[in-house]
């Protein structure tokens, strides 16, 4: 029972580490998914006196995804009714040009101001409109959505190393006796803590499966599909191969570092 | 006749005390019975501690089956401890392993197979007249029984030199008995050598010994 409890301490507190990790590459990979439907939504607005090619525009920066002009004709044919034919193709032939730039990223508010600057110097273009205001906030958002879960990560990673360290010292009292009497009889290092190892990759196994089938259990009820599809993304919230090996990895790590820690300690003792 | 132990102006103590042994000269020879008696803290179990390597010599030489105790390296340690048998007056069993398995300690670190060492832990259970408790685990055990079963560990490897620090110190006449009947067993079948640290020589020896006595840092040969 004493056994037991002291497993479930240390599977519970790998758990936490791997479920931290976890939400962390979750929440990149909604902050990466949603980036990419911002970047997908939004443009640049380019006033021009003169055509420009997709290649000229590409020239300009290296931000610039790709572009397409602007079809004024709707707004012409609106007016045909109120001008003359000969106003309408004077229209036509002072009409500056149009363009809608794409950019390959979702960019920081300093990179569009850069970017705007850039456009401007070219004596051709006469106007650039990066709708900053509405970039800016969204932006600011999203950055703020990043630092709160980084800093709740972080608080969670702080509370599980001291779980895990208070873990470790249980550890090294309830294994130093055994330790030095297998020392006594003239068992190598590594004999004296086989027991250990086995205990903690026993324990790293068994955390990263409780993961899996937690986030299993979540992405088969589909909660979380729902409340992304709300903002209009789609992710994979688990990976069962990347994030299990991942997720192992970790466990496998942290309960080894652990157990040398012991070791090495028991060594000192002597 | 062979060594088991040379020990040549041989100074040990502690960080906070100063010369418990100081410059002792003596030796025990192979397959010899020995006694070292002396009174509390003479230093008798420090002595003790010293042939298997727990403590390491401040000063002289100390040769323990021909390896040299100063500044002995970790794996020499080991090999040697590998050959030696020890019996604490705490027993120093490990708790959570069945008796079976405690016994069977020395035979694991040694590598031997599970048949092996099976039946050697069971023939050893026999002579301590444990083999009914072979699946206890040593708080179920009484402390004459947990001795017995520390004495079976110390036997279990077909030691060169078994050490033993009080080993019927609060043990009862029965447990006292079967103590003193192996080790003498060991020392006259076996061959082993045999150094036990005591305060009175018990009368139950049937075996020619040799005593050696320690008083204030000194060690002198009695008999």
């Amino acid at each position: 029972m004493k056994s037991l409890k002291n497993h479930l301490s240390l599977i519970v507190a790998l758990f936490t580490v791997l479920f931290a990790v976890q939400i962390y590459v979750a929440v990149d990979r909604t902050i990466a998914a949603y980036e990419t439907h911002l970047k997908n939504d939004y443009s640049i607005i380019v006033v021009s006196n003169k055509a420009f090619t997709p290649v000229e525009f590409k020239a300009m920066d290296t931000l610039i995804d790709r572009s397409e002009a602007i079809a004024t004709d709707q707004v012409l044919d609106r007016l045909q009714g109120e001008m003359t034919k000969k106003n309408l193709d004077l229209l036509k032939l002072t009409l500056p040009k149009f363009y809608r730039l794409y950019l390959n990223r979702f960019p920081t508010p300093s990179e569009i101001q850069n970017l705007q600057k850039r456009l401007q110097k070219n004596p051709a273009i006469v106007r650039v409109e990066g709708y900053a205001q509405t970039h800016d906030t969204v932006y600011k958002l999203m950055l703020l959505f990043k630092d709160v879960v980084q800093v709740f990560s972080i608080a969670i990673a702080a509370v599980t190393s001291l779980l895990i360290l208070k873990e470790m010292r249980l550890w090294q009292f309830q294994h130093s006796e055994r330790m030095s009497i297998m020392a006594l009889f003239g068992a190598p290092v590594w004999l004296r803590s086989a027991v250990l190892f086995r205990l903690a990759i026993v324990d790293a196994i068994i955390a990263t499966g409780i993961l899996c089938l937690t986030f299993f259990i979540i992405a088969e009820y589909g909660w979380m599909d729902i409340l992304l599809q709300t903002v209009g993304i789609k992710i994979e919230l688990f990976n069962f191969i990347d994030d299990s090996l991942r997720s192992l990895l970790i466990a496998l790590g942290v309960s080894i570092v652990l157990t040398l820690t012991i070791v090495i300690g028991n060594e000192e003792e002597e | 006749m062979d060594k088991v132990i040379i020990a040549e102006n041989l100074s040990l103590s502690y960080k906070e005390f100063e010369s418990i042994i100081s410059k002792a000269n003596f030796s025990i020879d192979a397959g010899s019975f020995v006694f070292i008696t002396g009174a509390s803290g003479s230093g008798k179990s420090t002595l003790l501690k010293s042939f298997y390597g727990a403590i390491a010599p401040r000063a002289g030489q100390l040769m323990v089956g021909g390896v040299k105790m100063n500044k002995i390296s970790t794996s020499k340690l080991n090999f040697l401890r590998r050959h030696i048998g020890v019996v604490f007056q705490d027993y120093k069993l490990i708790k959570e392993w069945t008796i079976e398995k405690n016994v069977m300690l020395p035979l694991i670190i040694s590598g031997y197979t599970k048949d092996v060492s099976g039946s050697q832990v069971q023939k050893l259970l026999g002579h301590v007249k444990l083999i009914h408790q072979a699946g206890k685990y040593p708080p179920e055990l009484s402390g004459g029984e947990q001795q017995r079963v520390a004495m079976a560990r110390a036997l279990a490897h077909n030691p060169i030199l078994i050490l033993a620090d009080e080993p019927t110190g609060n043990l009862d006449e029965y447990s006292s008995q079967v103590i003193w009947n192996l080790l003498e067993g060991a020392n006259t079948q076996l061959k082993t050598t045999i150094i036990v640290v005591t305060h009175h020589i018990p009368s139950e020896i049937t075996v020619p010994y040799k005593h050696y006595h320690i008083e204030l840092g000194n060690i002198h040969e009695v008999s």
